[in-house]
This record gives structure tokens, sequence and C-alpha cells, in this order.
């Protein structure tokens, strides 16, 4: 590896016998009894071999890697809301707040009754912002709340004593919808998508049927196009009994302004910490909160937040819930960052998010079009995915050498490679915070790589050339994959 | 890219060898360049029944999973093996080392629903 920064040894590099971060003192609890008392099979014939550094070291370690992390604090991030997009601050500081970030989730509700209030009040919000009549909680996630709202389409059909074994997807679909299906006991049946990049309505109709328990959709799809037949997709599976799933991973682009319910959804997770107000681009926590119609509210999880008669605040279940899916009540300090986030914006704010993120996709889209391929024609939603086919017919220059080039010109590189209906995908989503001055940069820096792309394009296959790592062997660490570091003389041969 | 006469080919860009009555299956080479580097595959078990037009396995690249169709109905009678634990043959030689499975067929003209080089090379050609 070679590049501008000397890469970071591990911590079980950096080891050296004896030494301690911190001292604990003698407990008088004698250390061979644990041998004794637990079971054969539980214990080791070895000592676990630990790093062993100073508190100084351990410090220095993580924040050499901080400095070396990128972050949207720092700079341009084309992911958009799909991944993170910039999180007011004040959702920090609400979260932060002792009375919500102090709480034990066992606490009696006469000690939490502000929690519970705000708890009441986000249901209501999104409710209103979703169309639905009634919302979950619990769900830990976008992909937790796919399984809860498959599991209550599940409970609904049975209850009317149906056996409905397919649910139906679209080709550009994220990969948690087919993942969620199977989980949730179902068989997936693609929909294929027509020349406009939308779901293709005679495909459609062929195959919605009795044994079709729903079809899920993301609206915008992942091409960031709205899907105008949407109430007519919504009334096919409704002829059938089938339900609408919404995946609220695009909710970015309509927020304040359309509703998934007024479009005939049944069924709607959002991802909260995707439109309001979270930093989840490390994986998480998130919180998936599920929004039903009235004829599925009977089966929500419980326990829910309610206000009870006496006007205090507490816990109820439904009669047919299908159970808790959270340990708990929720990641309830993502649950409060998205209260702040809404109340913070208000009704007209949050118009403007939605306008904002689809003005600045617009915008964008108009700055690249000459230099890149936009396989289905514009105008987008919140986001774009335009093609690097070009450069790689002429020079083979892939959308991967364009990503990694980014890098050395200060932004994270954009998602590649996805919808998998796009050849050398780009997919580019700007979100509603980015000023125009940054807008124009970024898609300057696109200009000049397509331009390097036909002069220089062994200089982009070189990319990145400004950090410690360059390009990892994707191929190589799939193929032989090492998770574990092992002392030198241990090794495995690769 | 090379798509060699004698094999018959897939629209979903699998390619057919007919041999006595056998077919050997695998990916074309537009294919494996589009799915990027290889790195898993997953093939049926021996004597496992598949359908024309069907999943018979899996390739996963580093860009994503793709379903690798029958081309024919049949049994599985041979699964390479090799390519199992090295993926990336099916980048380096995808009509030769990188087969996946050999297919038991009744009748030779199953393959005639399949394209041949020359219209395989078209419907390449018109991918979007």
């Amino acid at each position: 590896m070679t590049g501008g920064v000397a890469p970071e040894p591990l911590l079980f590099e950096s080891s050296r016998a004896g030494r301690r971060a911190s001292t604990i003192p003698a407990t008088g609890i004698s250390r061979s009894g644990a041998r004794d008392r637990l079971p054969a099979g539980l214990t080791g014939a070895t000592v676990p071999q630990l790093p062993e550094l100073s508190e100084r070291d351990i410090v220095r370690h993580y924040t050499r890697l901080a400095h070396r992390n990128f972050s949207i604090d720092e700079g341009f991030y084309p992911l958009g809301s799909c991944t993170m997009k910039y999180n007011p601050k004040i959702a920090e500081v609400v979260a932060a707040l002792p009375g919500f970030a102090r709480l034990h989730p066992a606490q009696p509700p006469d000690q939490v009754q502000g929690l519970l209030g705000l708890l009441c009040a986000l249901e209501a919000g999104l409710c209103e912002l979703a169309g639905m009549a009634a919302v979950t909680l619990q769900p830990a996630a976008g992909a937790a709340g796919e399984l809860t709202g498959l599991t209550l389409i599940r409970a609904y059909h049975e209850s009317r004593g149906e056996q409905r074994t397919r649910v139906l997807i679209p080709d550009a679909a994220h990969g948690t919808n087919p993942a969620s299906v199977r989980l949730a006991g179902y068989e997936v049946v693609e929909v294929p998508s027509d020349a406009s990049g939308r779901i293709d309505l005679g495909a459609l109709k062929k195959i919605v049927d009795g044994r079709v328990a729903a079809l899920m959709l993301t609206n915008p799809n992942t091409l960031g196009l709205f899907e105008r037949n949407i109430t007519e997709i919504a009334r096919l599976l409704h002829d059938c009994g089938a339900k609408l799933y919404y995946d609220g991973a695009n909710l970015n682009a309509i927020v304040g302004r359309a509703r998934p319910g007024d479009m005939g959804f049944d069924v709607v997770h959002l991802n909260v910490h995707k439109t309001f107000g979270t930093p989840h681009g490390g994986g998480g926590p998130g919180a998936g909160p599920v929004g039903v119609t009235p004829d599925l509210v009977r089966f929500l999880p419980g326990p829910r937040p309610a206000q009870l008669p006496d006007g205090r605040y507490g816990w109820r279940d439904e009669p047919d819930s299908i159970g808790r899916v959270h340990g708990w009540h929720g990641n309830i300090g993502i649950l409060v960052r998205a209260y702040s986030y809404l109340i913070s914006l208000g009704g007209a704010g949050l118009r403007h998010v939605s306008e904002r993120a689809v003005l600045n996709a617009n915008y964008l889209l108009a700055r690249v079009a000459d230099d890149y391929d936009l396989p289905y024609p514009a105008p987008v939603m919140h986001e774009f995915v335009v093609s690097a086919r070009r450069h790689r017919r002429a020079s083979g220059v892939r959308a991967l050498d364009i990503a990694k080039s980014l890098i050395d010109r200060g932004f994270h590189p954009m998602t590649v490679y996805f919808p998998l209906i796009v050849d050398e995908a780009m997919m580019i989503e700007p979100t509603e915070t980015e000023s125009r001055e940054t807008l124009d940069a970024f898609a300057a820096a696109l200009r000049e790589l397509a331009e390097e792309a036909a002069t220089a394009p062994e200089t982009l296959r070189q990319a990145p050339v400004t950090t410690p790592v360059r390009r990892p062997d994707e191929a190589r660490a799939a193929r032989h994959l090492v998770p574990r570091w092992y002392p030198p003389a241990d090794a495995p041969a690769s | 890219m090379e798509f060699p006469e004698g094999l018959r080919y897939s629209r979903e860009h699998e390619w057919a060898r007919l041999s006595g009555e056998r077919v050997r299956v695998g990916i074309t080479s537009y294919a494996q360049d589009t799915l990027g580097d290889i790195v898993f595959v997953m093939l049926p078990k021996l004597g496992e029944e598949v359908t024309a037009g069907q999943p018979l396995g899996e390739v996963e690249s580093t860009k994503s999973v793709s379903d690798v169709f029958a081309p024919v109905s049949g049994a599985i009678v041979a699964r390479n093996e090799t390519v199992e634990g090295s993926p990336e043959l099916i980048n380096s030689d995808p009509y030769g080392d990188g087969w996946l499975v050999e297919i038991q067929i009744n009748d030779p003209s199953a393959l005639d629903d399949l394209l041949d080089a020359r219209g395989y090379a078209d419907h390449v050609a018109a991918q979007p």
C-alpha cells in the first residue's frame, strides 16, 4: 500500500505484554473457582490473547482512525437520505436530555409521562404524514419494519381464512425487500420495469391473482421515478384482495407533499433514521415505524403507548396483536430525534424539505447529463441514476473508477452498481440541505472525470491515491474471507 | 466479446453445449463481464430436476447476486465442483473450466428454443 498517509497498525500489532489501561483492585474472589463452577464445555484451555495497551495508546489509535473517517459534517455525501442526509444538531441535543437518555425501559408509566406523551405525539405525526390510521414504533429499522409489515399482512389474510403464498417485488427494488419476503415465509415474484423505468402494468396484470398477499413498492422508486400509475396499481391489488406495501426508503422525496395512504397503500414503513434526523451511516441504530390502514390496526405489535381515559399516558395492547417485534419499546433515542425533527420543521418546513430535495436532484442531473448517460428519462424526484457505460465502452473506465476518483477530490463516492437494472449505474442523491455551490463543485468534478476518462483513463484506474488504503481487493476478500487477526506466525495461507 | 459457434444461448445469458444426451451449461462471456468478479457459486444437487427458464443456482459477484436459469429441462448429472472452490474460473474461462452443471435431456430438440451464436450476439447488442 502506498498513499499520503501511513497505515494505522491494529491494536493487536501495537500490543505489549503487561501494558494496561486501567488497574482493577483485587476482589478477594478466587480466579480458579470459575473453572470449577462452569460446565466443562464453556471453559477454554488457554487464556484469550487480547491486546494489551495503555489508555493513551487506545485513545490515540481511535482518534487517528476517526480523523481518517469521511463524514457529512466535513464534506458532500451524495448517498443522500438513503444512507445519511445532514441531520440537524438540535435532534442530538434533545435526545441527550437526561429525561430521555437516562430512562430505563422498565420504569413505571407514572415516571415517564413526558416520554410516553412524546411517543403518542410522534405516532400521530407519522400517521398524518403517511396517511395511516395507526403506527407501531417498535421495529428497530427498515428491514425490521418490512418483516413486521409482512407479518401484519399475513395475520390479516389468515384472519380471513386465506393462505396466500406470494409477494410481488419490482426488479428495481431494494435488496431488503426480497430478503424480508423470504424471511416472512412468502415466495418472491419479480415484476419487470417498463421502458420508462416504472412498473410494467401489463406484466403486473398477468401475475396478480388470489395467491398474491401483497406488492412491495418504493415510491418514488430506486431510479428516483414516481410511479405515476400508483392508483391503478393499488386498484389491481385490492381487486384481488391483496395489500399494497410502501417501503419508506425514499419518503424524503414526498414528505409533507403526498401521502402513501392517499395513493392506496395499506402498510407503510418509515425509516425515521433516513428521513427524520438520525445519523445512521455506520449501520445504526435506526427505527422503522410501521403504519397501517384501519383494517390492520388490531394486529399491531404491542404494547403501544396510549393516552388513557383519565388523560394520563400508559401502555395498551391490540386484541389480535402479532406480538412484540422488539425486546422493549423500540429504539427510543431515535424516536426522540424523529419527533424533534418533525416539530422543529413543522408542516411547512417538511414540505420545503421534499421540494428542495427534488429541485436539487434535478438541478444536479441537468449539470451532469451531458457527460453521462441517463437510461430513463427525466424529470426525477429526489435522486437520479446515470450510467458510465459510454466511458466503459470508449476507454474501459468503469463507474467504480469514477467513484474512487471522487475520493481524491474530497467527495464521498455515490452509490454504484445499484439499481441492478442499470448497467454501470451511478446513483446520486444530493438531498435538500446542499447549497448550489456544493452541487456545482460536485458536477464540475464529475465533468472533469468524464474528460479524464477519455484523455487519461489510467489515472482514474489508479485512484484513489490520497488514502492510506487505496483499492481493497474486493474479489479476493469475498473469496478468501479472513475475518480475524492472526499472529504473523499463525497467519493462514491465502 | 466471444460467443463461440456450436453453442446455444438463452436470453438470460446462459450457454448450452449438447454432447450426446447431456447438455453442459455455463454463463456467457457477456454475463461474466457484466457481473464483474464472481466470488461465490451455488449449484444444484446431483439428481435434482430443473426446469427450462427456472433458476438452477446463483452466482454472486462483488456487485450483486444473480440467478442462473436452466436453459433446458432435465436432471442434473454433473456439477463442476472445481468452480465452487475457484469461482474466478467463470471470469477467466466462461466456456471452458468455468462450466457449471450438466443436464440430462431426453429430447435434443429441447435446444431448438435457444439462440445460436449470431442470434445471441444480436440479443447482446440490443441490451440497454
